[in-house]
């Protein structure tokens, strides 16, 4: 293991080359000490080098993780990313100094229109989390500008991802539970006994974090609206359904979309991601400001801040643009046809891994996946006493990334797998041989399993001692 | 069309074994209709058109730009040396996912829990998380952490706060009946003060601190961690801020970099990742997620926050460049930005008509104009290629950083406003 | 085969009470325990309190699982186990002891029909 930076430091010691510094009065009292570490250059290229050798990304090998979405990010994106044109520019600049960009943005709005049957697209998110917020914040201005001051409640799937119901509470809403059916689709009986006045919309992925389609979509979506609720989609699985079928063609009126997931631009360890949100017609009014317009006659890009139903800002500026520019990129790149080719692809290779490994492991809703889907080892666990989190963690001594586990947390001991469209048939074949082989291994030597990883750098970490013993930062403990 | 690896044969292949005909029956449980619109076309490029198309906006971008930069208002063009982002742009770091699996994520979680302590050393706090997305939704966080604290439902901003984190903070807390409040009482939960303040002041915090406790309160500091490095970090409960200036580009406004630290005592009602360090069962000390039980994917409904993906690779970034510079490299870059700002205060002030707001200032400040701030802005400082600012009819913000070059060099920067400032207003 | 003491009453979120005198102990069972994995959190509510019989009262915590705690009985907490702010594995060690979670005072014993006995609870559970 890499020791911490801090570790490296020797009194005296130093990196940059900035001039002296004069003196000067700050008007308040000046601190005494400063502890960060006192290193050379080549300390810090070697430590963060080493630490980089620790982790696994995309381009280190395949990454199934299923609901991530953990394609190839291409390098052009981020070169164009970082251009200084783009990269170092103030906020507060003139519209008029900003063409280029706002031509991007405005640009990005409009093919995301287009793929997903919006009539607008707020690009100012910051994340999934963030546009989920930032619709039902839509959907609650929406309900109030009618004068139905009645609508406080959201239905959430069971097997929704844990942002959906904690954006309900953020947004001011209570959220109420709607079961799923043992074939993962929504339990229609159960939302009509909770569909009345006081829903104000209804949150689904489709497809559902199963990766299954949701057949019924329609007469839910009739249901809802019948009601006077709105339809929101979550977009976290939008890689299944490009040029496929539009979310708003489905009678979702608000949809939020991942372009760290579905647009290729790189995750980053944990962010910044960027969530754009996407409206009908009829909800454009309340969208946060700024939104980018365009002016044919002078054509002219600038950013309208005057939107008296608006939610408001739901961040400081415009929201993750270096993450949007590279979304742009790759929209450029593949085309309204690549998009759906994308679909596509990524559902075959889904499909594909789950018949090379049908049989073997118990895959509980056997029909056509769409972008990835679940297997669950629950039999693997009475047997033989090894769990979906041995399988992930024995996937590492293979060089893998292991797939999502325990989500949804309707299916036991689960392992979700997405492949993406950017995997060749050659490292779906060689993740599926690896994938038998650990089923073997389970029958002939579960403790092998069972004790994995064997080729980390660390072992089984102590997670009940972190919580108890937190430990968090260097200078405390 | 790019990235898709498959021959035909292959898809013809894969097909077979599935089971399937074609690639349409993979989609046959989508209703027909739907998968019979036509979506609106648009083109693909190659990579080399592409750069054609890329290079037309840049050269668009670079047309219009302006030689001397005073604006700043929240983001700002500090000096980023080459280590950093040649190492924050490795591709092990930035094509990684959340660090769910320690076992091959130390890289990510090593440097995250050297960023939590970074800025736990430089806000005086006991915890950090591990990011949020900006500055103003920090904010906004901390006063939710305050209302959970003291069962309260108001909010009190002390001194100038720029108005987009105020806007923010209108949008994320009214829709749980949270509201600001003008005077500081018993239905206070935050009392928020900004340092420095919208307009680049620096002011004693003590008065307010005490108001906050007296009215038992939590005090909520928004600094800038620049800043911090050089003063007394103040005595507050929730230290917040948007970290920019140590290292990343201004992107025009993201992604940024929200940092959150507090006190140990509200531990439990931070937002957002955490890491912790460990043991694991070889005798190593490895760095783990940890309290995820706060959290959306555990707690769901009851969660201290909806966000899941951050801002990491901006933290990272932070992290090298703080490792960089070291507390000498952090405190010289603060105290170059405070004598550029002393310089052009004085300089710019000392022109017959114009005035600055008095006090100590970091990096922003206010310069009353003798004439409509906004038209002489854009009749005589575009002219003249000055990026700035105005605030009002009479005000103009200005913001110089450690790169605004000053007296006796060529090309300087504050020494050409003022040049220009003298001979417009005389005309 | 889980412990599952003949003297306890239950209910079927787990949770055990025990009357000694006026005053009614409330923990959770050994399965429950078992089933939680190893309790890093309690959350307690505050002494006087008032209780409803079912109603939520506190959570118990494990690294990635969080449990509500519910009331077997309506009545107001008289005292929380302040053990288990630094040792909250005293649940999972010893859940019928030391592990106990809060003392309530002032309730009608009629309730206490409602409850699962102790062969009950072990159907409940699939015993």
């Amino acid at each position: 293991m890499e020791k911490l930076i801090f570790e490296y430091s020797r009194p005296g010691r130093r990196a940059h080359t900035l001039p002296e510094a004069p003196q000067v009065n700050f008007g308040v009292p000046e601190r005494r000490s400063l502890r960060l570490p006192e290193v050379s250059e080549i300390d810090v290229v070697r430590h963060y080098t080493r630490l980089s050798r620790q982790n696994y990304g995309v381009d280190s090998g395949f990454y199934p993780l299923g609901s991530c979405t953990m394609k190839y990010n291409p390098k052009i994106n981020e070169q164009i990313a970082a251009f200084e044109e783009f990269a170092i520019q103030n906020p507060n600049t003139d519209d008029w100094r900003m063409v280029g960009l706002l031509r991007i943005l405005y640009e990005t709005e409009k093919m995301l229109c287009k793929i997903f049957g919006y009539a607008a697209f707020t690009l100012q998110p910051a994340a999934g989390a963030h546009g989920e917020f930032t619709g039902l914040l839509i959907i609650r201005a929406y309900h109030l500008d009618r004068g139905d001051t009645r609508r406080v409640k959201i239905l959430v799937p069971d097997a929704a991802h844990g942002t959906n119901p904690a954006s309900c509470t953020m947004a001011g809403f209570k959220q109420v539970t709607i079961k799923s059916m043992p074939d993962g689709g929504v339990d229609i009986e159960d939302l009509k006994k909770n569909l009345d006045d006081t829903v104000a919309g209804f949150m689904l992925t489709n497809p559902n974090t199963l990766g299954l389609f949701e057949k019924n979509i329609a007469e839910i979506s009739e249901l809802v609206h019948a009601a006077g609720g709105l339809l929101y989609y979550d977009g976290a699985n939008a890689n299944a359904t490009m040029g496929i079928a539009k979310p708003a063609s489905m009678g979702f009126d608000v949809c939020h979309l991942n372009l760290h997931k579905t647009f290729s631009t790189p995750h980053g360890g944990g962010g910044p991601g960027s969530g754009p949100v996407g409206v009908t017609e009829k909800l454009k009014p309340y969208l946060p400001v700024p939104i980018v317009e365009y002016d044919v006659y002078v054509n002219h890009y600038f950013l309208e801040d005057c939107l008296p139903k608006s939610i408001g800002k739901v961040h400081s500026f415009y929201g993750n643009v270096g993450v949007i520019i590279k979304a742009w990129a790759y929209m450029k790149m593949q085309g309204a046809a690549g998009l759906k080719k994308v679909s596509e692809m990524a559902v075959l290779n889904a499909n594909y891994i789950k018949a090379r490994l049908q049989g073997v492991y118990d895959i509980p809703y056997d029909r056509v996946c769409k972008h990835e889907f679940v297997i669950s080892v629950k039999e693997f666990k009475k047997q033989y006493g090894v769990t979906a989190a041995d399988i992930a963690k024995r996937l590492m001594d293979y060089g893998y990334h292991p797939p999502t586990v325990y989500f949804p947390l309707i299916v036991s001991e689960c392992l979700m797998i997405e492949p993406t469209e950017t995997e060749s048939k050659q490292e779906l074949d060689a993740f599926c041989e690896v994938m038998l082989k650990i089923a073997e291994e389970i029958k002939t030597d579960p403790e092998l399993v069972r004790s994995a990883p064997h080729s980390a750098i660390v072992g089984r970490l102590d997670e009940v001692k972190a919580v108890k013993e937190p430990d968090l930062n260097y200078f405390l403990c | 069309m790019a990235y898709f690896p498959h021959t035909e044969t292959e898809v013809r292949q894969m097909l077979e074994t599935i089971g399937v005909q074609s690639l349409e029956e993979l989609f046959a449980d989508v209703p027909e209709k739907y998968r019979k619109e036509k979506i609106e076309d648009f083109p693909a490029l190659n990579e080399m058109e592409l750069m054609a198309e890329v290079n037309e906006q840049r050269f668009q971008q670079n047309h219009f730009k302006y030689d001397h930069c005073f604006t700043g208002a929240g983001r700002y063009d500090h000096f980023i040396p080459a280590v950093v982002p040649q190492l924050a742009g490795r591709s092990e770091f930035y094509t990684a996912y959340t660090p769910y699996q320690p076992e091959i994520s130390q890289g990510t979680l090593t440097a995250i829990y050297e960023f939590q302590s970074m800025i736990c050393e430089l806000t005086g706090m006991d915890v950090a998380n591990a990011s949020l997305y900006d500055g103003a939704t920090a904010l906004a966080e901390a006063v939710s952490m305050a209302v959970t604290a003291t069962g309260r439902k108001e909010y009190v901003i002390a001194n100038p706060l720029h108005p987009n984190y105020a806007q923010v903070l209108k949008t994320y807390l009214t829709p749980r009946n949270i509201t600001a409040g003008e005077k500081i009482g018993q239905s206070t939960a935050a009392v928020i003060f900004v340092l420095p303040d919208y307009h680049g002041l620096i002011s004693d915090w003590s008065q307010v601190l005490a108001e906050a406790k007296a009215a038992g309160a939590l005090l909520i500091v928004c600094a800038d961690p620049l800043l911090l490095s050089v003063i007394e970090p103040p005595q507050a409960d929730i230290i917040v801020g948007e970290a920019q200036p140590l290292g990343l580009p201004m992107s025009y406004g993201g992604p940024a970099l929200g940092f959150l630290a507090a006190r140990q005592n509200y531990l439990r009602q931070m937002p957002g990742r955490i890491i912790g360090r460990t043991t694991d069962d070889r005798g190593n000390r490895p760095f783990v997620l940890t309290m995820q039980t706060r959290e959306q994917h555990i707690r769901r409904e009851k969660a201290t926050s909806n966000i899941c993906s951050n801002e990491a690779l901006c933290a990272l970034t932070a992290t090298i460049y703080m490792s960089y510079m070291g507390a000498s490299g952090l405190q010289t870059v603060a105290r170059l930005c405070k004598a550029n700002t002393d310089y052009a205060m004085q300089k710019l002030g000392s022109i017959p008509g114009f005035s600055v707001e008095p006090g100590e200032h970091f990096r922003d400040f206010v310069l009353h104009c003798p004439t409509d701030a906004r038209e002489f802005r854009i009749n005589y400082l575009h002219e003249d290629g000055i990026e700035a600012i105005s605030l009002s009819d009479k005000d103009l913000l200005l913001s110089v950083t450690e790169k605004t070059l000053r007296e006796s060099t060529e090309n300087s920067s504050i020494d050409w406003i003022y040049g220009c400032l003298e001979r417009e207003w005389k005309n | 085969m889980s412990n599952i003491p003949q003297e306890l009453k239950y209910t079927k979120e787990h949770e055990w009470v025990r009357i000694e005198g006026d005053t009614a102990v409330v923990g959770i069972t050994e399965h429950a325990q078992s089933e939680l994995g190893d309790i890093v959190f309690v959350e307690l509510p505050a002494p006087g309190a008032a209780v409803a019989q079912h109603g939520d009262f506190g959570v118990v915590e494990s690294v990635k699982t969080v449990s509500n705690l519910y009331s077997p009985l309506s009545s107001t907490v008289s005292a929380v186990n302040d053990a288990l702010a630094a040792t909250p594995e005293l649940v999972n060690k010893d859940p019928y002891g030391a592990g106990w979670i809060i003392k309530l005072q002032g309730f009608d014993p009629q309730e206490l029909t409602a409850l699962l006995s102790a062969e009950q609870y072990q159907k409940e559970i699939g015993g």
